[in-house]
């Protein structure tokens, strides 16, 4: 079978690339456009380190075919600072010591920006279980979750 | 030492690494790529135990855009009937677990491996791979294993004089516990059960390696140790460590379970044979089918206590799975297992138990969180027995300076004591318990290890500082060491930088692993910014002509020691740097040590659960970690060891266990089945950090990483029994397992 050409844009930039039907979109970030930041914990929708988001919804790029990115706008962990301004998250990430390996970093911060773009006052049940479906085996969470609640503070005072 | 005066070592910096792990531009494992590079894949046996006979792979390597085929023919052999010991691993296992030669022993063993242009060409590759097995009978469980008619795995094991799956045992004997038992007033006998559990490490094993025409190899690989990875890819393939360039990725977690390599060996002989860099990432399955686990167990434990609350006795058995091949951490289990308490007579006896599953790696603690469980359960039964607080007892029992374990050692300076003091007068402990709310409390202990360390400091021309280290950082260990070493010269942290050098620019250093890593690189930062400290004091002395003795170091500058030393005005690092060319040349300084006295770590935890007595969950709605940190280099990632670790343990205790099916294939190889705890499962987990200096260390660090995970399981169990009543004897107590036992209890009633 051919090739499928596929326009999208990605992190505010327009992209095209040629992908097979069955590709994931996790892939052709990660093969075809070196976009290397969405992680591969599993493949099959369980641990969230691939996490992306798609005219502005939270998705595991695994699940995702790319052909379905058709016309989209697509939001990356790399698309998340602005220039060598990192994200209010990312910042608090690093100061807070949210992460200890990191490969679960990237999927939290796009995971927590889309929760925090959706709900600027978060409690902490809800950063709970909406950050449930991203794994993490080394922080238990506890500094993750401080973390988002306190950019959440943060971005609220400033604004 | 941790005093107020320090600028840097005790201050939550921020990591080296961080920007680029934020920013999703760190490169672990399966990150990168080169030129003409092609794809492996393994092919694994669909049997849990069966005999090779032949495999064909023409139709294989006549496939178009298949690069090459290999088995385990082209792997280095080590014949069964010698060790040849690497570390703590065996290389007749290691080269039999990457490859099996003989047998395959277990479901997902691999059999032979491809290249392709694509992934899914090797894919198809695989499948047109042949091979005859005669399938054989196949054991997983130990109680199955060590029956006298159990299928035998390998004949040349014997134990008590016959072929057996016992592959090996431990022991360790403190006093007599027979009279130690005569004197007790109450003894408790308990029998438990643990499941395996996998490291859970997010980001499966990856490897990209490149081998040109004259054999010069690069490997990029995800592990805990760059030289690991290259002797065991040595000793698997025949090129000499010398033509081996391993160089560490970051690493999404390892836990133990990167601390042997899967991938590296094969990928590299797929590259010498196709000519090709070939890059081999598993899939979560593969992962969970075929790497780790932490085994399985089986133990019995018998402790005899006075009215008094004193332990004058007790002995423990236990049988760990090894999977397919010896070496179940049976040395974790026996030797940990007894070390938080003084007691007079111990008796401590581990049994290796090979079955038909995949091989065990090291995980967090190995051993001693299953030495422990049985323990600290018992304890908990005893002092109920003698209606005496746990803590007390644990208290009135604590191992201090100068106790003899009964694994050998006497402890110099050690902290347990201190943590159970903490638990004892801790606010967590007034909290009010609800209905179907109960609090546990479980210490536990872990060696620590030192052994080979490397690391090279150099000053920059323009009077920075570049660290360089041999360890894979897998939690923030650069971090640390950039605060000793900005510490130590009195400059600012952000003006240190480190890396972790590739096994062609940094000497040897061992794995990261057993708590070792900031324990033995801080011994050998320290010893190489020490001579660094002394060429700044000679070149300042030089250029003020006077002797280097008569020069002090204090906060980034030169001066001189005293009015009669001269008066000079101080000499900046960056001045210092700046006239290196005429004072002697490039500055800098290298150390290479074999470090020892990494003294052993102690916690105690305290943890409160809630049962739901409708569905079966336990819920933990309240941890605090008191540990013997020794001095906390970096606070933030001290207490991400406890948290990570403790939050572990909750996986472990209450849910997360290798399913088998009936013909004995692991039937639950993801993170949907095999559930590790999520955000929402946890509450905040507290920590106190005590800091009992470990008196062997410049800075007086102890391993921190392993030892979290040591007491989570009893503390669990415990809380259950405190909630219910009910005292559980086997993990996980998952919700079918205390459903039934509700059950059971209503029944009785
Ligand atoms: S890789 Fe997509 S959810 Fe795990
Ligand atoms: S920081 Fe390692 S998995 Fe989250």
């Amino acid at each position: 079978m051919s090739k499928l050409h596929i326009s999208t844009i990605i992190n505010g930039e327009p992209e095209e690339f040629l992908c097979e039907p069955e590709e994931t979109m996790l892939d052709v970030l990660r093969d075809r456009l070196s976009l290397t930041g969405s992680k591969e914990g599993c493949g099959s929708g369980d641990c969230g380190a691939c996490s992306i988001t798609v005219d502005g919804s939270l998705i595991c790029s695994c699940l995702m075919l790319a052909a379905e990115s058709e016309g989209k706008k697509i939001e990356t962990i790399e698309g998340m600072s602005d220039g060598e301004t990192l994200h209010p998250l990312q910042q608090k990430f690093l100061e807070e010591a949210a992460l200890q390996c990191g490969i679960c970093t990237p999927g939290m911060l796009v995971a927590a920006k889309a929760l925090l773009d959706e709900n600027p006052d978060p409690t902490e049940t809800e950063v709970r279980f909406w950050l449930a479906g991203n794994l993490c085996r080394c922080t238990g969470y506890d500094k993750i979750v401080r973390a988002v609640l306190d950019t959440a503070q943060e971005i609220r005072e400033i604004k | 030492m941790n005093d107020a005066n320090n600028k840097w070592i005790g201050k939550r910096t921020i990591r080296p690494d961080g920007a680029d792990k934020v920013t999703g531009q760190a490169t672990f494992g399966a990150d990168t790529t080169m030129p003409g590079m092609i794809w492996g894949k393994v092919l694994r046996s669909p049997h849990a135990h069966a005999n090779i006979r032949s495999i064909d792979t023409s139709k294989a390597e006549s496939l178009p855009g298949v690069k090459a085929v290999i088995t385990s023919v082209d792997v280095t052999n080590y014949p069964l009937d010698k060790p040849v010991i690497l570390g703590i691993q065996d290389m007749r296992w290691m080269t039999r677990n990457v490859m099996a030669r003989e047998k395959a022993l277990f479901h997902g063993h691999p059999v032979a491996a491809v290249a392709a242009t694509s992934q899914k060409i090797a894919d198809q590759a695989c499948k047109l791979i042949e091979v005859d097995y005669e399938v054989l009978p196949w054991v997983v469980e130990i109680d199955d294993a060590i029956k006298s008619d159990a299928p035998i795995l390998h004949e040349f094991i014997e134990f008590e004089g016959k072929p057996s799956n016992i592959a090996g045992t431990l022991e360790h004997k403190k006093g007599d516990v027979q009279t130690g038992f005569e004197e007790a007033d109450v003894i408790v006998e308990r029998s438990f059960t643990t499941r395996p559990v996998h490291q859970g490490y997010i980001e499966p094993h990856a490897c990209l390696v490149s081998v040109s025409a004259d054999g010069r190899t690069t490997i990029w690989s995800s592990s805990q140790g760059q030289f690991m990875v290259r002797a065991m890819t040595s000793m698997l393939t025949d090129i000499p460590q010398s033509s081996i360039r391993a160089i560490p990725a970051e690493i999404g977690g390892g836990f133990g379970g990167k601390t042997i390599v899967y991938l590296e060996p094969l990928a590299t002989i797929l590259s010498k044979k196709s000519g090709r860099p070939v890059k081999m990432v598993m899939s979560r399955e593969e992962v969970m089918r075929a790497s780790g686990p932490t085994s399985g167990s089986k133990s019995t434990v018998k402790m005899g206590i006075k009215k008094d609350g004193s332990i004058v006795a007790a002995q423990g058995t236990y049988y760990l799975q090894a999977g397919g091949l010896p070496g179940s951490p049976i040395r974790g289990a026996v030797g940990c297992a007894f070390a938080p308490y003084d007691i007079p007579n111990v008796h401590a006896l581990g049994y290796d138990v090979v079955s038909n599953r995949s091989k065990v790696a090291a995980y967090r603690a190995p051993g001693a969180p299953i030495g422990a469980f049985a323990v600290e359960c018992v304890i908990d039964e005893v002092s109920e027995a003698i209606g005496m607080d746990p803590l007390e007892v644990r208290l009135k029992n604590a191992a201090k300076e100068g106790t003899k374990a009964a694994h050998g050692p006497v402890y110099p300076r050690i902290g347990y004591y201190e943590t159970v003091e903490a638990a004892l007068s801790h606010p967590h402990r007034e909290i009010p318990l609800g209905k179907l709310q109960g609090r546990g409390v479980a210490s536990g202990f872990w060696f620590n290890a030192g052994g080979e360390s490397s690391s090279q400091v150099n000053i920059t021309e323009d009077g920075n500082v570049v660290v360089t280290t041999g360890h894979p950082d897998i939690g923030g260990s650069r971090a640390s060491i950039a605060n000793i070493t900005a510490e130590l010269l009195g400059i600012d942290y952000k003006r240190v930088s480190v890396l972790i050098g590739d096994t062609a620019t940094i000497g040897y250093s061992n794995l990261t692993g057993g708590s070792r890593v900031l324990f033995a690189s801080g011994m050998a930062v320290t010893d190489s910014t020490e001579k660094v400290i002394v060429s700044l004091k000679e070149r300042a002395a030089k250029i003020w002509d006077i002797d280097p003795e008569a020069v002090d170091w204090e906060d980034g500058y030169a001066r001189p020691a005293g009015a009669n030393a001269g008066m000079f005005d101080p000499l900046s690092l960056e001045e210092l740097a700046e006239r290196a060319t005429e004072t002697g040349g490039p500055i800098g300084a290298g150390s290479q040590l074999n470090t020892a006295g990494a003294e052993g770590g102690f916690a105690t935890h305290m943890c409160d659960v809630e049962v739901d007595v409708e569905l079966g969950i336990v819920r933990i709605i309240r941890y605090t970690s008191f540990q013997d940190v020794g001095l906390a280099v970096h606070p933030s990632y001290v207490e991400g060891q406890m948290q990570g670790g403790a939050a572990q343990g909750i996986g472990w205790a209450l849910n997360e266990e290798y399913i088998y099916d009936s013909e004995g294939k692991v039937d639950n190889p993801g993170f949907l089945d095999y559930r590790m705890p999520v955000c929402s499962d946890l509450p905040m987990l507290d920590t106190v950090m005590i800091e009992v200096p470990n008196p062997k260390h410049p800075q007086g660090v102890r391993g921190v990483g392993e030892v979290p995970l040591v007491p989570p399981l009893a503390a669990i169990r415990n809380a259950i029994y405190d909630a219910l009543g009910i005292r559980f004897y086997g993990l996980p107590m998952s919700p079918p397992v205390v459903l039934e036992a509700l059950e059971q209890r209503e029944a009785a009633e």
